[in-house]
């Protein structure tokens, strides 16, 4: 019995992490219809940035982070400026390609700079504290803090698309790109700003894998498919579906390793797979 | 009465293809005209040049003296234009209250808000929460004005508010016109019904295949001169 609650528990903080990699893709996609192919690249591109700050200009982790969050709202509005924005069109085609060119040049480039070694960032023991539970469950404290960093983020978004004139342009945006000008809204910088937020989103869930684990430049698309996965079993458009579809795929994951160790990663695709056959739209399809 | 706006040798293209050859049209301040010409005369082309969802020359188009062809269309409405586009275009994924909050995104100072377009419209405001394309024809046209009216524009541009509405509501939607306007807002309609439209302006330009054919003051034309203006044929 304990031992099923314990997958479940740890299921869901493991889902946390990939609900909160799926959430920028799932704004990304809600917003202006792009699949972004290089978004896991991007989650390991601000990891060694965090990694370059902290431990070759030495800052100190507690001031790089907000850095980091700063300089991914700035980069998210330039390459959305810059570049996808001339191929975010009705065809979703140049933009995969454009986006996997990306991916590509992203992966070299670290490989590059910091070589093939996998890094990690020091937090000072804090990644393997842990809070025990009755029945021999532990419950790390940093997947703790960031199942609850996901919870903030999603009523975040949420309360961004429901509730502020941001949300709405982005809303109208995604309806109709030609008429949503006629009421003063550019979609030039509407998807400038949406890919502003998902950055931000891609730079607190880089802080808190690269604490987690050792990264790799060549982690980028597994990652990516973790996210897309999210994405695709939560619902396209919705942001607790998207958190949702997260969570499932933690405990699927966490009941494959329970099972067999070789199995964990597999049994997630499995349950990817069976919700686009039975239910191709997910389980909360809605267009935010 | 001095022009708010004012084009000059206007034309316009798809692509290769030119839809607008050497149009000359005047709005003055506080008037209504209308816009007739069957269907493909470049009536909608006419206005979507001046919103600008399509370019043309900076020169070809004089607003309130200020040569603005050519600029963006979001850079237009805060200038004081606003289009109700041809067949409505709501946002589908907004409710009715949040389309005209929408449309009041640029929030230029006037005399329009949620409020005084609820009292222009107020089988809205009970439809506040549903969501805009949940409404019937003739109360979505409502929400489309109603947006439009948001921005408190200085020009309103009407295409075809009568589209695909039942005769009874579109007299309804076009009883509002003379409230709306008798602040000092000019207004350009766009209409396929020649007597309703004459009725609603004081002046008329008709379109055939990209040029004006016949203008004149509405209330003095004959229907004989517009059937000519607006078919090209000589009887």
């Amino acid at each position: 019995m304990s031992s099923i609650v314990n997958i479940v528990l740890q299921g869901v903080l493991l889902g946390a992490l990939y609900a909160l990699f799926a959430m920028g893709q799932s704004l990304v996609f809600g917003v202006m219809r792009l699949t972004n192919t290089a978004h896991g690249d991007f989650i390991v591109l601000l990891v060694f940035v965090l990694f370059a700050l902290t431990n070759w200009l030495h800052v100190p982790l507690w001031a790089a982070v907000p850095l980091l969050v700063v300089i991914a709202f700035g980069a998210g509005y330039a390459v959305q400026f810059a570049v996808l924005n001339r191929v975010s069109g009705r065809d979703p085609l140049p933009s995969l390609v454009v986006t996997f060119g990306l991916s590509i040049v992203i992966q070299n480039l670290l490989q590059e700079v910091f070589s093939a070694d996998p890094r990690s960032l020091a937090t000072g023991g804090f990644e393997s504290m842990s809070f025990p539970l009755p029945g021999g469950i532990a419950l790390g404290l940093l997947p703790l803090l960031t199942l609850a960093v996901t919870i903030v983020a999603t009523l975040a978004l949420q309360w961004i698309f429901a509730r502020t004139p941001l949300g709405r342009a982005f809303r109208a945006t995604s309806d109709d790109r030609e008429i949503v000008q006629l009421m003063g809204v550019s979609p030039r910088r509407t998807f400038a700003l949406a890919m502003s937020i998902a950055f931000v989103l891609i730079a607190i869930a880089a802080t808190l894998y690269g604490m987690r684990t050792a990264v790799s430049p060549s982690d980028g698309p597994a990652l990516l498919l973790y996210a897309f996965e999210a994405v695709i079993i939560g619902g396209m458009g919705s942001f607790w579906g998207t958190f949702a579809g997260g969570l499932a795929l933690g405990i699927a994951q966490q009941i494959g390793f329970y099972l067999d160790p070789g199995w964990g990663i597999w049994l997630g695709h499995v349950l990817f797979l069976a919700v686009l056959t039975v239910r191709p739209q997910g389980f909360f399809p809605k267009t935010a | 009465m001095s022009a708010i706006l004012e084009t000059r040798a206007l034309s316009a293209f798809y692509g290769d293809f030119q839809a607008l050859f050497g149009i000359d049209v005047t709005v003055n301040r506080g008037e209504v005209i209308a816009l007739i010409g069957s269907n493909g005369a470049g009536k909608s082309t006419f206005l979507k040049t001046l919103s600008g969802l399509l370019r043309t020359r900076p020169e070809q188009v004089l607003y309130k003296g200020e040569a603005i062809g050519g600029m963006p269309a979001a850079g237009i409405v805060e200038k004081g234009i606003a289009l109700v586009p041809e067949g409505r275009r709501l946002f589908a994924s907004l409710t009715v209250e949040e389309n005209l909050l929408l449309g009041g995104y640029c929030a230029r100072p006037g005399r329009w808000n949620l409020q005084t377009v609820y009292e222009l419209f107020p089988v809205l405001r009970e439809r506040r929460r549903h969501p805009a394309t949940a409404l019937s024809g003739g109360q979505q046209q409502m929400v489309a004005l109603g947006r439009a009216l948001m921005s408190n524009p200085d020009l309103v541009m009407c295409d075809e508010l009568s589209l695909g509405l039942a005769p009874v509501i579109v007299r309804e939607i076009y009883a509002a016109l003379p409230s709306i306007v008798d602040g000092g807002m000019s207004a350009i309609v766009v209409e396929q019904d020649v007597q309703l439209a004459r009725k609603v302006s004081s002046r008329f330009y008709c379109f055939q295949e990209g040029r004006v054919s016949l203008s004149g003051a509405s209330a003095d034309v004959s229907d004989e001169a517009i059937t000519q203006a607006y078919f090209g044929v000589t009887s």
